[in-house]
């Protein structure tokens, strides 16, 4: 039998044992005594959710791909098993060979969203490596995180030996070379920290000092080690047709939240919305040759036996040759009975057409994300999206047999007023209204469903709102429930739904979205009263976050509601993204004027990434 | 065309439970270019059929599934290309064509043969052989049966075929499995336990079912 670390009558105690055992179709098996780097890789959330994320599958290839490193993986224990390994002092362990991680050189984490920062220390915890980097010992592995956290990094800033900004395709190769070499040469961690450095995508916290104003708004973010960069650039991959990617995709035993293919087609967003994170730092938009994706979709089906591919993009209908490729698909997965499925796809004639091939109209349901009620925040938030395309869009699907819509917004907007909240409800009303003018009685199939979701905004690093304030839990709920109500006064509210999320959540990814170094201690008191899976609302504790707040100084009024000065230096300024401050700011004041910016393809609004050299910045230019 | 296809579970496999090993040879089958028959429908399903389902933590030589095809091809290449895609702890053990007129290996599991040893420090202080026979030689063999809603005492003995126990401390079980009637190898060794007056942990037997008998 196949070495396990956890005993059978462990194993049968937990749920979903299956989590812990390994041996995944497509798993990657070495010796570890025939390596030189033992690297492990991690996703802090609950193995059905780490194992559905793409970017740890092309890491994981692109280690694997060189014979003197083992990548292996680990996910979080869930908390069954995390109250067993703390009872019996158990330490956490990869999931390929069953090793303790404490053993390993490297331990890598991916930080995908704010709430699984409790779950970093977890993992370091039950791993047995001490929280604070700067307790660590020459036995202990080197701790890097990674991914789009990242861009604001300070909060995890004592929890962290190093951060790579990023694209992580480019420069870990050098990072392992430069560990290999320093090794060998008899160095130590702090040696190797020094070497690393030096790469223009690492960022390491100790090398930095900061101070502050009495206002408690920062002073000074300066390297204190010689030879230390005051900037650190992110990383991109220019050429992504010529590049790592996974031909064969692990693919696990019990389902996974994604359990299909997933085709990264592009990176980057032309859009430009002003809340949007991931379409700055993305910047600028690459797209992947067809040739490429044909090839390593046939690649992928065959090596995995999926039976469900999606396309994976932050706007798929902007990638130039989309009809090629999903002509492509249709052709080649409907002989071999694979579903297509098309997420992120903006409702036009032509998406309606390919949805109509690819999915079951019945079972399927129409989204459009206008993510503010009214056309005055729309500019705001610089959201193309006009309340005439999506009636046309709608009108179209209730044609083509669709009848459910769902709708997403956000509530707690810059400059939001009543009238673009109740607009929230009369948008919704005017689909509903829509389907019975449009489709005849005798043509129906029921009652048309329109479903409003509303998450509350929240400003993040490196986007035009970034100096926006944010609102108490007590308003978040009051405005909730003004829109619920006005819901409620509509002719057709029996189709109409309206749900929302919690606000204490918000308020809290708020805090650590734009937080500074002081706030890793307020992590740290979270953790050390019991908070992890916070990202799961049957364990999130709003009470011991604000007991933890309370005790280690960190207030609302400081980090969400107020409006952060132009000139103010923030946490992350440090981050080179390409993307400039100057044109952010220029972003921040056109959307206090209602003023809309246009897409990539339309006009360049000079954000500063023409500095890579590529991308849709210098289309048809060659 | 219809066949159908013995497999082993082994070792860690033992972890992945019934609806997962579904699912896992639904993969495999489609990376084999196994020429599977699919339902009709919108959201069409291969044509597969799994005798009874094994419980988590019981290892197998003998599980059945059976396989309708749309083309023809043949038992032996089917064997092998399912093979190539099993991990170390799968194995195809056999696989044989069915009359087309072939009823589902489920409704057929009449009884099963089940080999049951003891995890480290859980054997009882006992002579195996001697006391297995004599808890088998008793007239009746009452335990409580814990539905939903009521516990209620039955006799097992009728749904247990065979029991023995060999000198290498393992047992052998034959019981009752199917639709029809369903017998739990753990509730017989938890009655056994009763019976010496030892306590019984769940997790005192690692059990293998070793084949499956169908009414044919």
């Amino acid at each position: 039998m196949r070495k396990l670390a956890l005993s059978d009558e462990i194993l049968l105690t937990i749920e979903k044992p299956a989590r812990y055992i390994g041996n995944e179709v497509n798993m990657i098996v070495k010796d570890p005594k025939q390596v030189d780097i033992r690297f492990v890789m991690c996703f802090p959330d609950v193995y059905e959710i780490g194992m559905s994320h793409l970017g740890i599958q092309i890491l994981y290839d692109m280690y694997n791909s060189r014979e003197d490193i083992y990548c292996e993986r680990v996910y979080s224990p869930w908390t069954d098993l995390d109250r067993i390994m703390r009872e019996q002092n158990i330490p956490l362990f990869a999931i390929e060979s069953q090793d303790p991680i404490k053993e390993f050189d490297f331990l890598g984490i991916t930080l995908q969203y704010e709430m699984c920062y409790t779950n970093v220390l977890q993992i370091l915890d039950l791993s047995q490596i001490p929280l604070l980097a700067k307790d660590r010992t020459e036995d202990d592995p080197i701790v890097i995180g990674g991914g789009p956290c990242t861009y604001n990094p300070e909060p995890l800033a004592d929890f962290f030996d190093l951060f790579y900004i990023g694209e992580g395709e480019i420069s870990n190769m050098e990072l392992m070379d430069l560990y290999k070499a320093n090794k060998a040469a008899g160095g130590s961690r702090l040696d190797f920290l020094k070497a690393a450095a030096k790469l223009s995508c690492i960022y390491v916290p100790r090398f930095y000092d900061v101070t502050y104003h009495a206002d408690g708004t920062i002073a000074s973010f300066e390297p204190n080690t010689e030879g230390v960069s005051p900037t650190v650039k992110k990383d991109v991959v220019m050429d992504v047709s010529h590049t790592y990617y996974p031909k064969k995709p692990l693919v696990p035993f019990i389902q996974a939240t994604q359990d299909r293919v997933v085709l990264e087609i592009q990176r980057g967003c032309i859009r430009g919305c002003r809340f949007c994170q991931a379409g700055q730092v993305y910047k600028p938009v690459r797209e992947r040759s067809l040739e490429f994706l044909k090839e390593a979709a046939v690649s992928m089906l065959d090596s995995t036996g999926h039976d469900e591919i999606s396309l994976s993009s932050l706007s798929s209908s902007d990638y130039s040759k989309l009809p090629e490729l999903i002509d492509f698909l249709i052709d080649h997965c409907g002989s071999k009975r694979v579903n297509i499925s098309l997420p992120s796809l903006r409702i036009d004639a032509f998406s309606l057409d390919v949805m109509k091939k690819v999915q079951d109209v019945k079972k399927s349901s129409l989204t459009f994300a206008p993510e503010a009620g009214s056309q005055r925040l729309r500019n705001v938030i610089n959201k193309g999206l006009t309340e005439e395309s999506i009636l046309n869009g709608a009108a179209m699907a209730f044609h083509g047999g669709w009848n459910r819509v769902k709708l997403y917004f956000m509530l707690g907007l810059p400059t939001e007023t009543p009238e673009d909240e109740e607009g929230i409800a009369l948008l919704a009303e005017k689909i509903a209204m829509l389907y019975y003018d449009e489709i005849p009685k005798e043509q129906r199939q029921g009652k048309v469903q329109v479903t409003a979701s509303a998450s509350f905004f929240i400003p993040k690093p490196f986007t035009a709102l970034q100096w926006a304030p944010m609102y108490t839990c007590e308003e978040y709920d009051r405005r909730a429930h003004f829109v619920n109500d006005k819901f409620k006064e509509q002719l057709n509210k029996k189709s109409l739904k309206f749900q929302w999320h919690n606000a204490d959540v918000s308020v809290l990814e708020g805090i650590l979205a734009r937080g500074d170094r002081r706030v890793g201690a307020t992590i740290l008191s979270a953790y050390r009263k019991g908070c992890i899976y916070d990202a799961w609302s049957e364990s999130f504790c709003y009470d011991k976050w604000q007991e933890a707040m309370a005790e280690t100084g960190v207030n609302e009024e400081f980090y969400n509601l107020r409006t952060r000065d132009l000139d103010e230096i923030f946490p992350w300024d440090f981050i080179d993204t390409g993307v400039t401050k100057e044109y952010l700011k220029r972003e921040w004041k056109r959307a206090l004027e209602e003023k809309v910016t246009p897409n990539c393809r339309q006009a360049c609004a000079n954000c500063g990434v023409k500095v890579f050299g590529g991308g849709v910045c210098f289309e048809g230019q060659n | 065309m219809k066949v159908r296809i013995k497999f082993a579970k082994r070792g860690s496999m033992k972890f992945v439970g019934h609806l997962d090993i579904m699912r896992y040879f639904q993969k495999a089958i489609r990376r084999a270019d196994i020429d599977v028959a699919y339902s009709e429908g919108f959201s069409p399903h291969q044509l597969l059929s799994f005798a009874s389902p094994l419980g988590v933590g019981i290892e197998s030589e003998g599980e059945l599934f059976d396989m309708t095809l749309a083309g023809r091809q043949e038992p032996a290449w089917i064997k092998d290309a399912l093979n190539a895609q099993m991990n170390p702890e799968m194995e195809i053990l056999e696989v044989w064509e069915l009359p087309e007129d072939a009823k589902k290996s489920m409704s057929l599991v009449s009884a099963a043969d089940y080999r049951i040893g003891f995890r480290d420090g859980y054997a009882p202080d006992v002579d195996l052989a001697e006391t297995i026979a004599a808890f088998y030689a008793q007239p009746e063999i009452k335990v409580i049966k814990k539905t939903k809603s009521s516990e209620k005492e039955v006799d097992i003995k009728p749904m247990i075929y065979a029991l023995s126990a060999d000198a290498d401390h393992k047992i052998y079980l034959k019981a009752a499995a199917g639709s029809v009637e369903n017998l739990k190898p753990e509730l017989v060794m938890e009655a056994y336990f009763t019976f010496l007056g030892i306590p019984f942990s769940p997790f005192a037997c690692c059990i293998t079912r070793l084949q499956l008998y169908l009414d044919e």
